[in-house]
């Protein structure tokens, strides 16, 4: 495996993700994009462009099917597929705010589920994208974070596998 | 998870101990002046807040190792396999000193552990995993990075799309 080629790609323009746990019970993400706010909003909000980016290949899931009605009250359900098995995803939209703003629950985890909330920010052609997660609870949030690995078929439980992806990523960085 | 509060969300506690320092010198040396109870609850905190500076400074240590896209390498070429300085040296196009001065920041870290066997030094990966907490993160960074570099794609490839045939234009 040579590391050497890999480092040489151009990919010098990679916009970074940032994730923050800022209390026991909130995560928030944080990303840039190229593009128009309005654009990047309906990336997240028509179905079919939905399917084109939630579930890339490296994520090793399918993306069977996907309903969002996305209005206020409005339901969504993203179906994947893992290892013969399916996983659903399902919530309820509680705002919509074209082009900057989006909050919905993920109704799949129960009680212990949490409030995502969105906001796209556009400044000079680009798109500062805030994703909130807001849990009921220490508890709950702490369970999500085991189940990033389970549920979505990433299992980056040793470290070497880590390192691998780390590596992988070393020239972009 | 049950590891303890680590470098989120532990700000208060740390200004609880600050005001505390201001009031009764160090953390836990002066506490047997205190009252018994006022004792135990800033000892618990002391011992808190060394614990958050500590896996804090271990943290630092770590990500200034992983900050650098050689000793990723290194690392990357470690989980493959055993492998001597001079190979990574090789491997990675350094002078030996150099590539003893990125094993050496690895070990520091632990990383990487070295064992001296004859005249050749062997890398391999350290004891050290990454804490629980910090790897969990980096896994959902992980995944929402993957995911939204491809959205980053399909966003690039709506706009140009959008240029090329002016806003009123359908999409798929």
């Amino acid at each position: 495996m040579d590391t050497r080629a890999r480092e040489g790609d151009p990919t010098p323009m990679k916009n970074l993700t940032t994730v923050e746990r800022k209390s026991d019970r909130e995560l928030v993400v944080t990303r840039a994009f190229n593009g128009p706010a309005r654009v990047v909003f309906e990336a997240w909000t028509k179905p079919e462009l939905l399917m084109r980016w939630w579930a890339p290949k490296s994520m090793g899931v399918s993306f069977l099917s996907c309903e969002a009605d996305v209005r206020v009250g409005g339901t969504y359900c993203f179906v994947f597929g893992h290892d013969g098995k399916t996983i659903e995803f399902f919530g309820k939209y509680l705002e919509v705010t074209p082009h900057s703003r989006l909050v919905w629950t993920n109704d799949e985890a129960g009680d212990g589920g949490s409030v995502t909330t969105v906001t796209f920010e556009e400044k000079g052609g680009k798109t500062l994208l805030v994703m909130h997660e807001l849990y009921p609870s220490k508890e709950a949030l702490d369970a999500a974070g085991t189940g990033v690995a389970d549920g979505m078929g990433v299992t980056f439980g040793q470290l070497d596998e880590l390192l691998v992806t780390l590596g992988a990523s070393a020239g972009r960085s | 998870m049950p590891s303890a509060r680590s470098a989120w969300g532990s700000a208060e506690l740390i200004d609880s101990d600050s005001k505390w320092d201001r009031l009764g010198g160090e953390g836990g040396r002066q506490r047997s002046a205190r009252p018994a109870s006022l004792a135990r609850l800033t000892s618990a905190r002391y011992v808190l807040n060394l614990m958050v500076h500590h896996s804090d400074a271990r943290l630092d240590r770590s990500f200034g190792a992983l900050s650098d896209a050689t000793r990723r390498g290194v690392l990357e070429r470690l989980g493959r396999g055993d492998a001597s300085i001079s190979d990574l040296a090789t491997k990675f196009e350094m002078t030996l000193t150099g590539m003893k001065k990125h094993v050496a920041f690895l070990e520091e870290a632990g990383l990487v552990r070295t064992e001296k066997v004859g005249r050749v030094r062997t890398c391999k990966l350290g004891p050290r995993r990454l804490e629980d907490e910090t790897a969990w993160i980096e896994r959902y960074r992980q995944l929402w990075d993957a995911r939204f570099d491809a959205l980053d794609e399909l966003v690039e490839t709506l706009s140009k799309e959008e240029e090329t045939h002016g806003h009123a234009s359908k999409r798929r």
